[in-house]
């Protein structure tokens, strides 16, 4: 149990390093744009007068040394100070919380359905190796993994946006319906968030599918499996009790990893469905030139993504019984 | 120098004879080839220029004048489908050659340094590329490449962006090959004969490496070629050149998907489907063919 604690304490520090690295590349970067970074704190269309831009200077603290801004700049992150966004005229901070939870829930439901499909149909084809189920699921999953995910958004806003008419295809409520409780208004954003999350769990089906089923088809060839059958144990008692339990490990490390690519796919696919979520920030942000913005996205979706990591982490060690003894 | 040579044919020859029994493999070779000579004759066969603007023909479905229809201006999508060919694969293949050469210097580095401080830290730089999601890192490399003051062009720094960012996970594989090929005898001979660090990272271990760095090529261009697309829809492309990119950004921008316009966005996207699909099949079977771990599973 100690060596538990230590194991989880080591990771939650290497999290925290990572997390300042991000920090630091984040400053360096942007600091290696245009030669005064107070013409990137403005607007492109504003022709900034030298008064104005002194100005700036002087309140961002541009003016002092580059290693007193980086504390500056440190200092200012842990206080939520993430700049000003001159597109949306608010500090980033406000910005980004109004947006931020819209993607956790897409990336949420996105990746449970991927998680769990890719679970079921990876155990079941392995069982079948070689058979029909196994051979087409297998080829499936290769041509969603293959597709860019925001292409296959469009592919889907074709079929049930302009053809059958059926599904909501862009934001997160309908925009024109009242709500006269909670219970629609839950209901409305569920139907927004079918074709989002469907998208996204397609793509990232393939990487949960084949790690389950390539770990599954090494297990069922160990000793204890065999033991398993010679026992008597029915086929799907082995498949279901002995086999898949073994087999989720390293399928969970595997949503560790994979975390950085949802986030990646959720960012396309926000822009396609205009899901008011970070990704579509993100679009915004690029479109309208608005660096402080973008620099604060890139900074919260990378450190999201790294907490969560940890939090991977520190479940595998719980499952894996190793760690425990 | 005859002789070496004479070795690599050898050994290509057997390596090929094992390939050519792999069948997916294959598909995925052919797939990847008809791809190639598209991307070279493409731009001479194309029916019409796919920059021409034609507003006598916008929004046209396919017919026998335009065998996949026109786009918002007109303009033939056939052409910039063929034309796109040749784009979409330069952009993967230079992205990917600068990958592989940050991926296995990086790799080959960390692994021969391992004990040292300076292996620890680059193992530490390969986490961080690892952990960061890409899409968002490469968006801030190509805004930060296109204001600075020495102006690149476009079509490079989507190459750029993309290179520096997909490296991590081939120097974790060199990585980790590497700590197992330092351990090995000859390594340890070339050693005691006097070989400096220098000559056995680069005339020993990295030609023992290079085969799987060959494997991880053949992924990474078809994973550079969805990153291009990306980047291109979200607007960091370069409008100059046609790529499936681009194509699929002007198709969105312009609504084709709720316009029924489907011929303006199915090409595009299936060219890249197919094109990836073709070349992970030939990455993986060379992964099996050339790791000879894998093969026996």
């Amino acid at each position: 149990m100690r060596r538990m604690g230590k194991a989880i304490l080591m990771k939650t520090v290497n999290a925290i390093i990572t997390i300042f690295a991000v920090i630091t590349f984040n400053f360096f970067l942007f600091r290696v744009m245009p030669g005064d970074p107070a013409r990137v704190l403005l607007p492109k269309q504003v022709r900034a007068s030298p008064e104005l831009i002194e100005k700036l200077r002087r309140f961002y603290g541009l003016d002092k040394p580059l290693h007193v801004q980086f504390m500056n700049y440190v200092v200012q992150v842990f206080q939520g100070k993430l700049g000003y966004s001159f597109a949306y005229h608010e500090p980033v901070a406000r910005v980004i919380m109004d947006y931020i939870w819209n993607t956790i829930l897409l990336v949420g439901v996105g990746e449970g359905i991927a998680i769990i499909l890719g679970i079921i149909l990876g155990a079941v084809a392995a069982w079948r190796r070689g058979e029909p189920f196994d051979l087409t699921v297998t080829a499936l999953n290769l041509i969603f993994w293959s597709m860019p995910e925001f292409w296959l958004g469009m592919v889907f806003i074709l079929v049930f946006g302009r053809y059958l008419k059926i599904l909501p295809i862009s934001g997160i409520v309908d925009p024109w319906l009242f709500h006269e409780n909670v219970f629609s208004y839950v209901a409305d954003v569920l139907r927004h968030l079918i074709l989002p999350s469907t998208t996204l769990a397609l793509i990232m089906l393939a990487s949960y599918y084949m790690i389950m089923r390539n770990t599954l088809i090494d297990v069922t060839t160990e000793d204890y499996i065999r033991t398993a059958k010679a026992k008597g144990f029915s086929e799907k008692e082995i498949l279901w009790k002995h086999a898949v339990p073994n087999a989720l490990l390293p399928t969970v490390t595997t949503v560790a990893i994979g975390l950085a690519s949802v986030i990646s796919g959720a960012l396309t696919i926000e822009i396609v469905f205009s899901w008011p979520g970070m990704g579509w920030l993100t679009y915004q942000a690029i479109v309208r030139r608005d660096y402080p913005l973008l620099q604060a996205i890139f900074l919260i979706t990378s450190a999201l993504v790294i907490i969560a990591n940890l939090f991977a982490d520190i479940i595998y060690t719980y499952l894996d019984p190793r760690v425990k003894i | 120098m005859g002789m070496r040579w004479h070795l690599y044919k050898k050994r290509l020859k057997s390596t090929w004879n094992v390939y050519k029994r792999n069948k997916k493999g294959m598909v995925g070779l052919t797939i990847t080839l008809i791809f190639i000579f598209i991307a070279i004759f493409g731009p001479y066969i194309t029916p019409y220029d796919p920059k021409k603007i034609d507003k006598t023909a916008m929004w046209e479905p396919p017919s026998f004048k335009h065998w996949l229809g026109t786009d918002n201006l007109g303009r033939d999508i056939l052409s910039q489908l063929l034309y796109g060919t040749r784009i979409s694969l330069l952009v993967g293949l230079f992205a990917t050659l600068i990958s592989m050469a940050l991926g296995t210097l990086i790799g080959l580095l960390a692994g021969y340094y391992a004990e040292s401080l300076l292996g620890e830290l680059l193992e530490r730089v390969i986490d961080f590329f690892l952990v960061i999601p890409y899409l968002p890192l490469m968006i801030v490399f190509a805004t930060v490449m296109r204001e600075m003051e020495i102006k690149l062009p476009l079509f490079w720094i989507v190459i750029i962006a993309i290179g520096i960012t997909g490296w991590s996970g081939t120097a974790r594989v060199v990585r980790s090959q590497t700590l197992s090929v330092k351990e090995r005898q000859f390594i340890e001979r070339a050693r005691s004969i006097g070989a400096g660090d220098f000559d056995i990272v680069f005339r020993h271990i990295l030609p023992n490496i290079l085969p799987l760095v060959f494997a991880e090529a053949v992924l990474t261009i078809g994973g550079s070629i969805i990153a291009e697309a990306a980047l291109s829809f979200i607007g960091l492309g370069d409008p100059t050149h046609i790529s499936w990119g681009m194509m699929l950004n002007y198709a969105f921008t312009y609504a084709a998907p709720l316009r029924g316009a489907y011929w303006f966005f199915i090409p595009p996207g299936l060219a890249i489907l197919i094109l990836v699909l073709g070349m992970t099949l030939t990455g993986y079977a060379l992964d099996e063919v050339l790791n000879p771990r894998l093969r026996e599973r």
